[in-house]
């Protein structure tokens, strides 16, 4: 589903944030991407999402290779891709509803098919009685459930989530993981990019660990504590 | 998307719609932004103002000045009598010559009326007018000519016309010299052209003036909603997507600075047709001012609509691309 193949990415500063980074994740997997900060992890999940395209290398998304992907083409990509980051990036002026259906509606949806999806979208993260509230009035980790809420509502075949969790609490962080989990469950390919070793051990799936721009470990499952680079 | 499973959970749901269903959803936003456009216009009514007041004056200038130009089009072209030739018949014509002559005239096209001066009514009148009339019993025979005084036609009494018909009428046989009084009448002709290619030259920068301001309030717009863009392009927006609030919201500033070209307009027409109704009456003359009419006041707000949306539209293209998700 998701291929990279020598990837190297030197941003126009000279800092080079990946070098020579091979890895697959199977259609229906769910996958950790771990690391300390500065690792590489974000310049990962730029790429996938045509932020940034790659210095050097082969990108391969759901059989489609990203270099060959102009610009203009980009939007459509995107909207196969459900993105959830760090800081949620809600529009503060609009309410929970109007921020969960800006994918429908950018996507040329059915007006009238937006309320059932919107309410779907907002069951699935346990927040349809939020929906008329404005961001700010909830907390952090319900704004992170909107969206995510976001994310899924166009059913992407693809999730990646940048650092979801981190600002959130232990419990609430296993919660939102639990939710992308049950998304895994019902086919979505998900890629978390996280450096909560804890979190990763506790639900013991598969992860990639980079080091400084490397690929350190592309096949391990469990504890990232126990790999010494 | 190879696997079945995929498929069935969350397969392309969106190229399901009809064609049909897909217009009704892309109507339906450009709709949404067609309001939206209004609603953000009423948020800030005092900064809405001033840009409109500033649209609506630079409009309403070059408007106004053409309804001028054109009201003292009219009134050259309509000045009846103005432009009129006398034919000085070459002397000792019988007075039935001369009536012949002013037949065969009447017959020509494009003349409207022909005014006979036979030569001893040209001379009693001179008798009359000049205090001359004892000097004129000294000559034996009268020395002035007939003459022909022709009004052309309606349809002939624009200056070039006019020209026109007096050379053919001069090369009649009888006529011994031509003469139109028609010099001033051109030359006030040409200098309201010259008047109004100024003000198509000045309609031309004020216009100009429209699309930056439009501009420059719009690049202001998208640095405030820098962020929405952002998410919206991160979501999979097109660049069309994005540019739609903004166009619109350039043609309601093009609108509304249009109707209010519009209503300065009309207002100063008001304001003159006072003043110009007694200048008229005083010059036994029927003219009244002509305001826009229909057909101006409706070019006057798609003009207005167009400079908005072509502001907006060159702020988009400038800063849109800048802003992209990092």
């Amino acid at each position: 589903m998701i291929q990279f193949s020598e990837v190297s990415k030197r941003y126009q500063s000279g800092n080079e944030a990946l070098a020579r980074v091979s890895f697959s994740i199977e259609s229906g997997e769910m996958v950790f991407l771990t690391g300390p900060s500065g690792a590489g992890k974000s310049t990962v999940l730029k790429l996938l999402a045509l932020i940034e395209r790659p210095s050097r290398g082969q990108i391969i998304v759901n059989g489609q290779n990203l270099g060959s992907i102009r610009r203009r083409a980009i939007p459509y990509y995107r909207r196969k891709l459900g993105v959830v980051f760090q800081d949620h990036k809600l529009l503060h002026e609009r309410t929970v509803f109007d921020n969960v259906a800006i994918p429908l509606t950018i996507a040329g949806v059915m007006p009238r098919e937006i309320p059932r999806r919107v309410g779907a979208a907002l069951e699935l993260v346990g927040l349809l009685h939020k929906q008329n509230a404005l961001p700010v009035t909830l907390s952090t980790g319900e704004q992170q459930r909107v969206g995510i809420a976001r994310a899924v509502i166009s059913r992407p075949p693809i999730l990646i989530a940048d650092e979801p969790t981190g600002n959130l609490d232990p419990d609430l962080s296993f919660e939102v993981m639990q939710l992308f989990q049950r998304l895994n469950q019902v086919g979505i390919t998900v890629l978390v990019a996280s450096h909560d070793h804890n979190l990763i051990r506790r639900l013991g799936l598969r992860y990639l660990s980079l080091r400084d721009g490397r690929m350190v470990a592309p096949e391990l499952h469990g504890d990232p504590d126990d790999e010494r680079a | 998307m190879t696997n079945a499973r995929e498929e069935g959970a969350h397969g392309a749901q969106v190229s399901r719609h009809t064609l049909g269903q897909r217009l009704s959803a892309y109507f339906l936003h450009h709709r949404q932004m067609l309001m939206a456009g209004f609603a953000r216009l009423r948020r800030h009514p005092l900064a809405t103002f001033m840009t409109v007041a500033v649209i609506g004056i630079a409009l309403a200038l070059p408007a106004g000045t053409l309804v001028l130009v054109k009201n003292a089009k009219n009134l050259s072209g309509n000045w009846k009598g103005a432009a009129r030739i006398s034919l000085f018949l070459k002397p000792g014509l019988s007075d039935a010559q001369v009536q012949q002559t002013a037949d065969s005239v009447r017959t020509h096209a494009g003349v409207g009326s022909v005014q006979v001066i036979t030569a001893s009514q040209s001379l009693a009148e001179f008798q009359q007018r000049s205090g001359f009339a004892d000097a004129l019993k000294l000559l034996g025979s009268n020395p002035l000519p007939a003459v022909l005084v022709i009004q052309p036609a309606a349809s002939y009494s624009s200056p070039s016309a006019t020209q026109q018909l007096g050379q053919a009428l001069g090369m009649l046989p009888q006529v011994d010299q031509v003469r139109m009084d028609i010099q001033w009448l051109e030359r006030l002709q040409a200098m309201l052209d010259i008047l109004r290619r100024a003000v198509q030259i000045i309609g031309l920068l004020l216009a100009l003036a429209v699309v930056f301001i439009v501009g420059n309030t719009i690049r202001l717009e998208i640095e405030n909603r820098r962020m929405e863009i952002e998410v919206n392009k991160l979501l999979g927006a097109t660049d069309r997507f994005i540019r739609r609030p903004f166009l619109y919201h350039g043609a309601w500033y093009g609108l509304a600075g249009g109707l209010l070209a519009w209503l300065l307009v009309i207002t100063a027409m008001s304001l003159l047709a006072g003043p110009v109704g007694t200048l008229a009456t005083l010059y036994d003359s029927q003219f009244a001012l002509s305001g826009l009419g229909w057909a101006g006041s409706l070019w006057l707000l798609i003009i207005g609509i167009a400079l908005g949306w072509l502001g907006s539209w060159l702020a988009v293209a400038r800063h849109l691309r800048d802003i992209e998700p990092t």
